[in-house]
């Protein structure tokens, strides 16, 4: 039994001791915004903040894991208010999106260690791979995620629609999401 | 898909065009377009007919859902298409909600990602049907009011009526809508494009704010109660026979559920010989594969390699007798003969494979009565849905196919093989949920890959150094009778027709390596031929590949609309290939040389009907190490371009895409499998490799077309001209080896 904590709550895996973190997280944990691209430490879709650091999850085991604090792309922020989530969505760093998480996990770590990285230290720090080519905006938008974090900007990227009937819904209960899918067959 | 080509490539709104309103069960109005396309195909072919059909709910919470029914690979159409309705429909996008359609061909008609069609297909008809609501809510505040339809406004989803002031919300308006006759779609009145609000805004995408929250959106992030999770394993020789299989030990593995073998149907785009490991999770089932003993008869394909095939092909080069002329003009011989020079090359380049981000994957759950259910990130989820029923003995509407967000398609998920295999596991498990999930391991070596190429150049020049013949002996391979050849080059290529005489000829080898459709084929790789061995002409006359670009395009005259320069697609316009050569000239300052240690390449292409003319400014270094520092793009694909951050994304990640595969991307197979197997050693770009992209478009009075393509096959040949007019080398292969340059 590996125990850690996930996203601030206690966890325990009743799994084989190696399995890598990133498949207890997935197949068990049922946190599937932690993306499986390579299983070999190179692709960096699978980044996760262990005790503040960004690590791989498909090269740490459960095990190695015990005892830490593991926060996940769904533990970033509750109402995707962290800094880089806002500018990933506001400088459309995305495009497919399936390696997005890990890169906000990689850039999030970033700025908890510095909140004014220069464009250097923001190439070396993002080692990802992104197969569709965002990477022109990844650089403005980490950077625009920084002066968020200082202060020095507020960015309001309103949630797209499409989603924010049910979000709304969640966030005041009064409020009921539309029951579109059954509606239109 | 060459079929849906042909429907996609012109189409025409017919008046036969269905629409129908109805009342939502809450109140509300649903609107549903069934629009038969008469599509133009090439010249001489029968017209061919299509459905595109449109779905749109006004809820009486003034929520306004589209459905979007094209399957969304990363390219933005989830958010472009619905933009379109909600302009007509005088929508406020705020208000706008989207979801994904199954797949259902009598519902939606083709539902498909590929071939920068999706654009083209539904510019009008997504307009058409939102004007249609948009009219039945005004004539709903008519009745109203009592007042002459023609005299109230739509603003934001609000119907004004500017004599007295009042408004009223389209979800208050929804429900009396829905009585109201409906318009003849083809006639109702169209915004005036100034008057566009919506269309040309640079909307976020649709998805992103649940992307940045990891939200579970894409096919392998399915969950289904009781769900357990396969690793297929098989051959990795292409084309071999499962002889047999020692399950016992892997059965034995804790966490493993079950291990059996699959048996292929003989068709590799569906079912190849397998054995299928179900466990708890997918790393239990993916690791129990070590302790797998199959048997494969390797038949005769084991001996095949790049290196054989490459072998091959130089001597069929070498030989100079083709199997086949495909393409002739005027007399080729006689040009040689009377030539004051010839230049002659021989061009190749490698296997190429597509690797999405998020590797293959399916979820399928099979009922008690037999029929699938499945979550397939499939760009084809109609021809998905036919392969499962038809592999199973099912009827198509048997099989449910929700189709899910895709990490990435760049063409790989045209090909449905993952989800039959889904198929084919979890019929073996009724009531049992399966997610089938391929190792990055499983993509690399599993692909269909972008087929290599061998091509053997002759250009015959006059004493005034003017193009007078161009030959092209092409060495492709045999995929099958009626087969499509995503590496087919087309009759009309470029130069043909703006060359006097030419001939274009091909050979073919036989292989089992799997090949498909990579972003832009075709034009991905020639491209990079045509466009560099005219940038070796150019140089032998003095001049530059822009300006004789310039001076080619100037030789013949308007082209009839059915003229191809690429063959499937129509209307090719040389005035505007001209217009985007001249831009991309003055962005990258062309004719300025470049600070000392740098130079300028050129490239221009036409492909899924879109113009493209690429810049590239390169240097490297003195062990061959090479750097691009600027790439200046200008690209026409018409009138609009609907949503700007979408597209700039399409352009930079195509011309990005296309630099890699340019400097280190090559698949090499060796007794008759792949070498390569992660991104260790198929090596994609990242950061440092980015160059400081500028996109600029020129508006021209033509339909909008699509983005996910063309912007790709340009940069190649630019950044290889590029090279040659730094090193004074010439690059004839791909992937570019820098330290023989130096």
């Amino acid at each position: 039994m590996s125990r850690m904590t996930v996203n601030g709550r206690p966890v325990q895996f009743d799994m084989d001791p190696q399995t890598p973190l990133l498949w207890a997280l997935r197949d068990a944990a049922n946190l599937t915004g932690t993306k499986y691209g390579c299983g070999a430490g190179d692709c960096g879709a699978c980044m996760v903040m262990v005790d503040g650091a960004a690590l791989r999850s498909c090269l740490v085991t459960i095990a190695e894991a015990e005892g830490r604090y593991v926060t996940t792309i769904e533990g970033l922020s509750h109402d995707r208010s962290h800094p880089v989530q806002q500018a990933l969505v506001a400088e459309q760093a995305i495009q497919c999106g399936f390696c997005t998480p890990g890169i906000a996990m990689a850039a999030a770590a970033l700025l908890e260690r510095n909140a004014n990285p220069g464009e250097a230290e923001i190439r070396e720090a993002i080692p990802n791979l992104c197969r569709c080519g965002v990477y022109p905006r990844l650089v403005k938008a980490i950077e625009r995620a920084g002066r968020v974090a200082r202060r020095a900007e507020r960015i309001s990227a309103a949630p797209a629609p499409g989603i924010d009937a049910r979000d709304a819904a969640s966030a005041v209960p009064a409020m009921r999401a539309p029951d579109i899918e059954g509606e239109i067959e | 898909m060459s079929d849906l080509m042909e429907k996609a490539a012109s189409p025409q709104l017919s008046r036969r065009t269905l629409l129908k309103a109805g009342a939502l069960a809450g109140g509300g109005l649903t609107l549903t377009a069934s629009i038969p396309m008469v599509a133009r195909a090439a010249a001489g072919a029968e017209p061919a007919e299509a459905m595109l059909n449109a779905f749109i709910t006004i809820a009486p919470d003034n929520t306004i859902t589209i459905v979007g029914k094209n399957p969304e690979i990363g390219q933005g159409i989830k958010t472009s298409l619905p933009m379109l309705v909600a302009e007509e429909l005088d929508a406020d996008w705020d208000q706008v909600r989207i979801v994904q359609a199954d797949a259902d061909m009598a519902k939606y008609g083709p539902q498909m990602a590929g071939g920068s069609f999706s654009t083209p297909m539904n510019w009008m008809p997504m307009r058409q049907v939102g004007a249609a609501g948009r009219q039945m809510l005004l004539e709903a505040a008519s009745r109203r009011w009592g007042v002459d339809s023609a005299k109230l406004q739509t603003r934001l989803g609000t119907v004004v009526d500017p004599a007295s002031g009042r408004s009223l919300t389209y979800g208050e308006l929804a429900s009396e809508a829905a009585k109201v006759a409906v318009p003849d779609i083809a006639k109702v009145p169209l915004k005036d494009p100034q008057d566009f609000k919506i269309i040309g805004r640079a909307i976020g995408g649709i998805d992103s704010p649940r992307i940045v929250r990891g939200e579970p959106i894409f096919g392998v992030d399915t969950q289904l109660p009781g769900l357990v999770y396969a690793a297929y394993e098989r051959s990795p020789v292409f084309g071999a026979k499962l002889v047999s299989a020692r399950l016992d030990a892997v059965k034995a593995q804790p966490g493993v559920i079950d291990a059996f073998v699959v048996e292929g149907n003989g068709n590799a785009e569906q079912l190849v010989d397998g054995v299928a490991i179900i466990a708890k999770n997918w790393w239990i089932a993916n690791k129990a594969r070590e302790k797998l003993e199959i048997e494969w008869d390797n038949g005769e394909w084991a001996s095949h390699s790049s290196a054989g095939y490459d072998k091959k092909a130089r001597e069929l080069m070498a030989a100079g007798k083709p199997e086949e002329v495909f393409s002739s003009e005027g007399d080729v011989d006689a040009a040689f003969a009377s030539a004051a020079k010839i230049l002659e090359a021989e061009y190749s380049y490698p296997f190429l494979a597509h690797v999405p981000m998020e590797p293959q994957n399916c979820t399928a759950l099979c009922k008690d009565d037999g029929s699938i259910e499945m979550w397939a990130p499939s760009q084809t989820p109609q021809g998905g849905q036919q392969g499962v029923a038809q592999m199973l003995g099912l009827k198509p509407e048997q099989v449910t196919v929700h189709v899910t967000r895709m990490g990435g398609g760049f063409g790989r998920r045209l090909t449905n093989d993952y989800m039959h295999q889904s198929a084919a596991i979890a019929r073996k498990m009724p009531g049992t949920p399966v997610q089938l999930i391929w190792s990055r391991e499983d993509d690399v070596r599993s692909d269909f890959y972008r087929p290599a190429g061998w091509h053997r150049l002759r250009a015959s020049l006059d004493e005034n150094g003017k193009l007078t013949g161009f030959d092209d002996h092409f060495i492709t391979f045999d995929l099958g009778d009626g087969a499509y050849n995503p590496a087919a080059m087309a009759p009309d290529i470029f130069p043909a027709k703006f060359v006097p005489n030419l001939r274009y000829a091909q050979s073919k080898l036989k292989s089992a390596v799997p090949m498909g459709a990579l972003r832009a084929p075709s034009s991905n790789a020639l491209s990079f031929v045509t466009q560099s061995f005219l940038d070796e002409v150019a140089q032998e006359q003095g001049s530059d590949l822009p300006n004789l670009m310039l001076e080619l395009l100037s030789t013949r005259g308007p082209f009839p609309d059915t003229q191809g320069f690429v063959g499937m697609q129509p209307g090719f316009k040389p005035a505007r290939a001209k217009a985007v050569i001249e831009k991309s000239m003055q962005m990258g300052a062309w004719g300025t040389p470049s600070a000392e240690g740098r130079a300028k390449g050129f490239g221009f292409y036409f492909s899924h009907m879109g113009y493209f003319a690429e810049v590239v400014e390169a240097s490297i270094s003195d062990r061959g190490q090479i750097t691009v520092h600027n790439v200046w793009a200008a690209g026409d694909v018409g009138s609009h371009i609907i949503n700007p951050f979408g597209a700039l994304n399409q352009v930079e990640g195509a011309i990005i895409d296309g630099i890699g595969q340019a400097m280190s991307l090559a698949v090499e197979i060796e007794g008759g499998a792949t070498v390569q197997s992660n991104f260790h050693d198929y090596p994609v770009p990242r950061m440092p490799v980015t160059p400081n992209i500028e996109v600029e478009f020129i508006k021209t009075d033509y339909s909008p077309t699509g983005l996910g393509e063309p912007a790709l096959p340009p940069v190649i040949p630019a950044l290889v001209n590029a090279l040659a007019a730094l090193t004074g080398k010439r690059v004839r292969s791909l992937p570019i080896d820098g330290k023989a340059l130096v």
